[in-house]
């Protein structure tokens, strides 16, 4: 049966937020009352990337997008679009910046400058039918391996690559593998860490969701070569979409006879057990997260060992992460050096982007390595909206830093973020305007790891504390200059004693910050002023006479009566009753209330 | 503990979990959405049925924060607190629920109808700032459409 139409709907969580669950119901039932059920087949997909503008849909062949698809435009896409042969205008996608109008996908900005490898089949398959993902070459680079290569060949064949690993740290994963295989011992583990917890980062969220099997061909692969006949996922349970897709996808690859026993007709057995996370941050440390599928409070513990010599259940143990998985079966097909052909130097292959805050096109993008990010900001991610100007952009979570927009021009690479004291993590990339307040945001990270701290080792457990307390102070006009040196020697201190990673990377926020926006620190601590306006009780709120149209609106708005003043005559705020929450600021449509 | 359905399909639970290596976490993620929530007497229970300490399970529950020991509001109220979120306003957020539902992040209204907490990031960072109600969904919202988004839930059962 062949179909004339595709109609592709992403279904990863930001689209489904946007109710297209409910269009794609829509389409099919509207294309079934006329008829049309043979001619056009709707596809549920991963995600696009372009989660800012979801619901989206790509109708195949002409490759037209619509973005914000609601159910009531379902009635014109099918009346104009599919029987008439036009497009729907008015739900194409449209630049924030320069109202351009674009129609096809391929033809935008977002998504020419990409090179797609790990998403590769995001967004073009329907992730919980194993036959289409088998259709685009699935389980192909599963079958070469045991049947043309040996162990030590796909050892090889990845360590040519180049890849390293894609969850923070980078290490070479050729060499990763290499190690495990060499660990002595029988029973061996391999372990896929998709407990991503960086916030803002959603890339294996996304690949889990719109590519569960590349995940899954990847793990039996990695088994192979290192010796394993076991694998598991260690996935957050937070992860709805993602827990439900694997959970379809392994059963089907069980089925099809692709995990389990005597593979592509060897002796050669592999299966994947999932193990959902419990929302621990913490678990995203690989000695952690080996805890935590033993059943234990996620407690990291020292290396050496590392996982490689006594992991799960003190036997040898490869932990990657989803992303690095992601690409193996590329790599396999295509040659490692194909792989090696994309990126720098030191730095191969491409990284997926997850780019949110402050920016026009919020998304996810894969890009190659050596990118700028000036690149990435202005030409994918179209910009910072609101006329607003860039002030940082945050890479790697909590662990990492903030970039200024001094170094816009820095390419992306592993050893030139950690340069620019950053890191690249695993892949968040949140964009700060100059309304954000630096001291806040580093206040806002060290909450986050003094709350996630396990409290296994002292300088993480009582020195996070201590440093978010001098924050709290700095932001309530409490602080001095003096505090300024005690950050940055706890930070110091922090760093070199922690136990895990969480710890030894938990200052980096504030160092980053201070490094690059110490005026910041010095007008809060100092003159009792937060120059951005955030931090509240730093911050006044005031009318300026000249724009003032004495409408009132302000007054009536205001929850605590502290603006004076009736309709037609000047107003004032009563600085002494005014809590700067802003609402007034909100209602004012002459812009007349600044902080 | 009585023997009312929820304990036997907790045997059953246990049962199937039964000498697995690392079983208490997916046990306890299942008693859970059993009872919902894990109060003393399941702990007890699992800890029997396991042969696990019952030290060893509190602790496990008091680590993880999907774990909890009080029992959750009909309507539980999540406002993401990831970066993207927390710059996109999220902040503001949770004070207008807060002021209209009379709640502070942790709390449960009286009548057990909602309850309010910040959660970690859920990658929807493209929709930001967003909410959970329950296992929905919410995004690209402001402080202003709070109102009108939890009067629908006042009157859902």
């Amino acid at each position: 049966m062949s179909h004339s139409s595709h109609i592709l709907i992403c279904r990863g969580t930001a689209c489904v937020s946007a109710e297209s669950r409910e269009v794609q119901t829509e389409f099919g039932k509207q294309l079934k009352q006329r008829g049309l059920q043979e001619q056009v087949r709707v596809v549920h997909t991963g995600c696009f990337g372009f989660c800012a503008r979801g619901p989206v849909m790509v109708i195949l062949p002409q490759g037209t997008m619509y973005c914000e698809v609601r159910v009531e435009d379902v009635r014109e896409i099918i009346e104009k679009h599919i029987l008439g042969g036009q497009t729907v205008e008015r739900l194409l996608f449209k630049d924030p910046v320069t109202q351009e109008v674009t129609e096809k996908i391929d033809d935008i900005d977002f998504f020419k400058k990409q090179v797609r490898i790990a998403l590769k089949n995001c967004g073009h398959i329907n992730p919980d039918d194993i036959r289409e993902y088998i259709a685009r070459d699935g389980y192909k680079a599963l079958g070469t391996v045991l049947t043309k290569h040996s162990p030590e060949e796909v050892i090889n064949i990845i360590k040519k690559s180049g890849l390293r690993g894609r969850g923070g740290g980078g290490f070479p994963t050729g060499l990763k593998w290499e190690l495990t295989r060499k660990s002595p011992g029988k029973l061996k583990y391999v372990i896929c860490n998709a407990d991503e917890g960086d916030p803002g980062a959603f890339m294996d969220r996304s690949i889990l969701e719109g590519d569960p099997h590349s995940v899954l061909e990847a793990m039996a692969i990695a088994g192979y070569a290192i010796g394993a006949g076991q694998g598991f996922i260690y996935v957050r349970a937070e992860y709805a979409i993602a827990v439900q897709r694997l959970t379809t996808a392994i059963s089907q690859a069980r089925e099809m006879g692709v995990l389990g026993k005597g593979l592509f007709e060897t002796d050669f057995e592999f299966d994947i057990e999932l193990r959902l996370g419990a929302g621990a941050f913490v678990c995203g440390e690989e000695t952690a997260l080996i805890t935590s599928i033993e059943g234990n409070r996620g407690e990291p513990r020292p290396k050496p060992p590392f996982p490689a010599q006594a992991g799960l259940w003190g036997k040898p143990t490869l932990i990657n992460n989803v992303e690095t998985l992601a690409n193996i079966p590329a790599i396999i097909l295509n040659g490692a050096e194909w792989y090696a052909g994309f990126g720098t130097e030191k730095s191969k292959g491409t990284k997926v982007f997850a780019i949110a805050g402050k920016i026009g096109n919020t998304g996810l993008i894969e890009v190659p390595m050596g990118i700028t990010l000036r690149e990435v900001i202005y030409d994918i991610g179209g910009g910072i909206p609101e006329g607003r100007k860039f002030k940082a952009a945050q890479t790697g979570g909590p662990s990492g830093g903030c970039i200024p927009a001094g170094l816009l021009d820095t390419s992306i690479e592993y050893d030139t973020l950690l340069e620019a004291g950053s890191m690249m993590g695993s892949g968040g990339l949140i964009v700060m305007d100059d309304s954000d307040c630096m001291v806040d945001i580093a206040k806002f990270y060290l909450e986050f790891t003094c709350d996630e701290s396990c409290g296994k080792c002292t300088p993480c457990r009582v020195g996070t504390k201590r440093m978010l307390e001098i924050l709290e102070r700095i932001t309530e006009g409490k602080g001095t200059i003096d505090d300024i040196d005690l950050l940055k020697e706890l930070g110091h201190g922090i760093k070199e004693a922690s136990l895990c990673g969480l710890g030894q990377s938990a200052p980096n926020p504030v160092l980053s910050t201070l490094k690059y926006f110490e005026d910041e620190y010095i007008a809060h601590a100092r003159d009792k002023v937060c120059p951005a306006g955030v931090c509240k009780k730093l911050s006044s709120i005031r009318i300026v006479p000249e724009e003032c149209k004495k409408c009132g609106a302000c007054a009536k708005v205001c929850p605590v009566d502290a603006i004076e003043g009736k309709p037609r005559e000047l107003h004032e705020i009563d600085p002494d009753k005014c809590i700067k929450c802003g609402k007034c600021i909100e209602k004012c449509c002459f812009k007349a209330i600044k902080r | 503990m009585e023997h009312d359905e929820k304990l036997t399909k907790l045997d059953r639970i246990l049962e199937q979990y039964a000498g697995k290596p690392g079983a208490l976490i997916p046990v306890l993620h299942e008693a859970q959405k059993v009872y919902g929530y894990l109060p003393e007497e399941v702990q007890y229970h699992i800890s029997r049925g396991l042969g696990v300490p019952l030290a060893d399970v509190y602790g496990v529950v008091t680590f993880y924060s999907l774990f909890t020991m009080t029992p959750r509001a009909e309507h539980n109220i999540a406002v993401c607190m990831g970066t993207a979120c927390y710059v996109k306003g999220a902040g503001q957020i949770v004070e207008e629920i807060g002021e209209e539902l009379g709640l502070k992040i942790g709390e449960i209204s009286e009548d057990r109808k909602f309850g309010l907490e910040a959660t970690r990031c859920i990658g929807a960072c493209g929709m930001a700032p967003v909410l959970t109600i329950n296992e929905e969904v919410h995004g690209r919202l402001n402080a202003d459409q709070m109102g009108e988004l939890l009067e629908k839930y006042k009157h859902m059962h």
